[in-house]
């Protein structure tokens, strides 16, 4: 029945089986890669087999995109991944918004050899890229928050092992994401998923899921449908099988940007989409593929399990450093949350100092952060899909001192929530898809706010940057949303407002004409000065206001002294 | 004649694909041996192809957005279902397979044809291909050698025609971990 909640979840130890696939994986993609170089296969052939293993041919170089499972990273897998980025790449590597790492100089004849070297620490490439089910994602707080129905680790394992290799599923109309989450809040974003998994409790106390399907980001932005408000556990394998097979035989082919399954959820309808699904599922229920208590006791007993101390659940000392040491209880409100075990804090390392690209880690500071996570967390870290890092399990009583530490390495900016955590995707400094750059509109932004006093008064806001369309830095629920925009081979930059992630998710309105990439810094002033004018108090956020007010006030303030400048660009306005 | 890969190895192809333009010419005149039929040319010509079984097997493609669960009851008549895959990266024949050995019981011989090559041939075969006409018409010599992609892994998660029961439903006898 499931009824038992499990214990606290970590990362999940492969068994032979598991680790024989991923070495399989390696010498196939070898095999493939030596035939590609000796010419016995097309670019056009290769690419598709190249892409399910995270590789892509990028502005300068080839870009590998290597999986981290649910964001769930042990201190040995990081050491694996400074390495990589020190022996085959420029030193370094990119956390992605999908809990993913990406290194940006990798040589193609070397990412076989790479990815073996990724399987001695039960890590790949798999499905990173391709249009098949992509890495899964999930609450980056997933087993320690206080706020916590199910714990997602377990059931984002079970997913994943189903979606790797799925051999119906490998050659879908476009790539498939799915996101899983177990608390009240929503940190998974699961509402801007092709399915999204909300894991939940029925009044019996046993597991099951709430079921969204269709919603999505990129230049159709959609929030995702509920299409079955409880799922028994038992049943998640042969329901997710059925919306795929829905989607894999009708989801449209004929054009690129409408192949995503939002775009068939809505053009059948929801309602439609649910019924082909339910009346698909009926033929599948209860098959094979059905879950058991066995399997899923079997993967929970595969995962790491925090030896917690007994603590108590305060701690004198951390109080009153609090009180006494400058800079601390800063850090210590933003960047410290509430951890569901006494005396043990969850931890975020802010990977968003200014004048370093969002998301970015060196090797030295990956192979640190590795000997801090032993040291302080049971040797295991996790990605926030906010390109962040997070210790989950720091006992309260070592706080300071790992603060100390971390304001070493520059991962302890107290901006966790604020304006300067600023996400964003690569843009076109490496992505030959961007039309613009992200990264320095990301720096001036981080440069003009960068009174930290200025920065807290203005307080919770989400600031995403997305180069393109493609929305990897998922602008559309950003408080403030920028996305560049190609406008006659110049790169501009149109401005949303108003979106949101969460149980609430909202996408974004964009204010008006787009802006050149000097005038961008300016505008968020600007619109951070009509917020803190008009806000009805210091509890009332950035898009608290916005949703209060509506954007026009925004729109005046941004446009009324922009206007003689905006015809000297020629005044277009920039469909989104 | 070209050859195909059908149950692990490569072997002759022995069929003969017919087009509406050859019925229509020359009803009496078809292809001695197995023929191979499209669906709207098996539902234009169906008494016609059946009053010729004596002469050789029928053959069934399906293409593009043909839907196999729409001729259920007609999978009797065919030794061969054939799905054409019009790009690799068009994976509908894959559900397609399935449906057939899972749903609508096919037991015959199930081929995959069109854009397709030999790192496809695992995937197609967990559900239920068992011969391939790779595209190109390779030579036999590598043929042979995409025979090893058949094997390109030792297991897999999922439950597919090849191994109804999932890894699950196994694994759990196989360590005690």
């Amino acid at each position: 029945m499931r009824h038992r909640q499990p214990d606290l979840a970590a990362v999940y130890i492969y068994d032979h089986i598991d680790q024989n696939l991923v070495d399989e994986r390696v010498t196939q993609f070898r095999d493939q890669t030596r035939r590609f170089l000796a010419g016995k296969l097309t670019e056009d052939e290769f690419k598709p087999l190249r892409l399910r293993n995270g590789l892509y041919i990028q502005r300068y170089a080839p870009m590998l995109r290597v999986a981290i499972p649910y964001g769930m990273l042990s201190s040995a897998q990081l050491r694996m991944l400074a390495h990589i980025a020190r022996r085959y790449d420029k030193g370094y590597g990119h956390f992605s918004t999908r809990q993913n790492l990406q290194f940006n100089w990798p040589k193609l004849e070397q990412v076989p050899e790479i990815l073996a070297q990724l399987a001695t620490v039960q890590m790949h490439a798999i499905q990173t890229s391709g249009n098949c089910v992509r890495n899964i994602t999930t609450d980056h707080f997933a087993g320690v928050a206080p706020d916590e129905i199910v714990s997602p680790l377990v059931w984002s394992e079970i997913v994943r092992q189903w979606s790797t290799f799925h051999p119906e599923f490998n050659y879908l109309p476009r790539k498939f994401k799915i996101a899983v989450n177990g608390s009240v809040e929503d940190r998974a974003a699961t509402l801007v998923h092709d399915i999204g998994i909300h894991a939940l409790r029925a009044d019996d106390g046993s597991v099951g899921f709430r079921i969204l399907a269709g919603g999505g980001l990129g230049r159709t932005p959609i929030i995702g449908h509920v299409i079955r408000e409880f799922l028994p556990w038992q049943h998640l394998l042969t329901y997710l099988e059925a919306v795929l097979r829905i989607y894999n035989r009708y989801g449209r082919r004929d054009n690129i940007y409408k192949a995503r399954i939002k775009i068939l959820v809505k053009e059948l309808t929801p309602e439609v989409f649910r019924q082909q699904v339910e009346a698909e599922w009926a033929q599948v229920k209860d098959g094979p593929a059905t879950l058991t208590e066995a399997e899923v006791a079997r993967v929970e007993s595969r995962f790491t399990r925090p030896a917690y101390a007994t603590l108590p659940r305060d701690d004198a000392g951390h109080d009153l450093a609090l009180a006494s040491v400058p800079g601390f209880a800063n850090w210590a409100k933003r960047n410290v949350r509430a951890h569901r075990v006494a005396g043990y804090a969850a931890v975020t390392l802010s990977l968003k100092k200014t004048g370093v690209p969002p998301g970015d880690a060196t090797a030295e500071q990956m192979d640190a952060v590795a000997d801090l996570a032993d040291r302080y967390s049971f040797g295991e870290l996790r990605v926030s899909h906010e390109q962040n890092l997070v210790f989950a399990d720091v006992r309260r009583s070592d706080l300071l001192s790992l603060w100390q530490q971390l304001r070493k390495l520059g991962f302890a900016t107290p901006n966790i929530g604020l304006l300067t955590n600023i996400i964003s995707c690569p843009g076109g400094d490496f992505c030959s898809l961007a039309n613009a750059k992200s990264i320095p509109v990301a720096e001036a932004i981080q440069r003009r706010f960068d009174d930290l006093d200025y920065l807290h008064d203005i307080g919770e806001l989400d600031l995403n940057i997305s180069g393109c369309m493609n929305a990897c830095g998922h602008h559309h629920v950003g408080h403030i949303g920028i996305l560049g925009v190609d406008k006659n081979g110049a790169e501009w930059y149109q401005i949303e407002i108003g979106g949101r992630q969460g149980e609430h998710a909202a996408l974004g309105r964009v204010i008006g004409p787009s802006f050149a990439q000097t005038e961008v810094p300016d505008v968020i002033e600007k619109l951070i000065d009509v917020y803190l004018a008009h806000r009805d108090s210091e509890a009332e956020r950035f898009v608290d206001t916005v949703a209060r007010i509506g954007i026009e006030p925004f729109k005046e303030r941004v446009y009324a002294q922009h206007h003689r400048q905006w015809h000297g660009h020629g005044g277009q306005l920039v469909a989104g | 004649m070209p050859s195909i890969i059908a149950n692990g190895t490569v072997t002759a192809d022995n069929w003969s694909r017919v087009d509406a333009a050859q019925l229509n010419r020359a009803p009496g005149e078809l292809p001695a041996g197995d023929l191979l039929v499209p669906l709207a040319l098996w539902e234009e010509k169906r008494t016609l192809l059946l009053a010729r079984q004596h002469a050789g097997r029928l053959g069934l493609l399906l293409e593009g957005d043909d839907d196999p669960t729409a001729i259920a009851a007609d999978l009797r008549n065919f030794a061969l279902v054939a799905v054409d895959f019009p790009k690799a990266g068009d994976g509908r024949g894959y559900s397609t397979g399935r449906l057939l050995r899972e749903r609508l019981g096919y037991r015959g011989e199930l081929r995959a044809t069109g854009d397709i090559g030999r790192d496809h041939l695992f995937a197609l075969a967990q559900c239920g291909f068992d011969s391939f006409a790779l595209a190109g018409n390779p030579a036999d010599s590598e043929l042979a050698a995409a025979l090893h992609s058949l094997n390109d892994f030792s297991d897999a998660y999922q439950s597919t025609v090849a191994q109804p029961l999932p890894l699950y439903r196994r694994r759990i006898y196989a360590h005690t971990a």
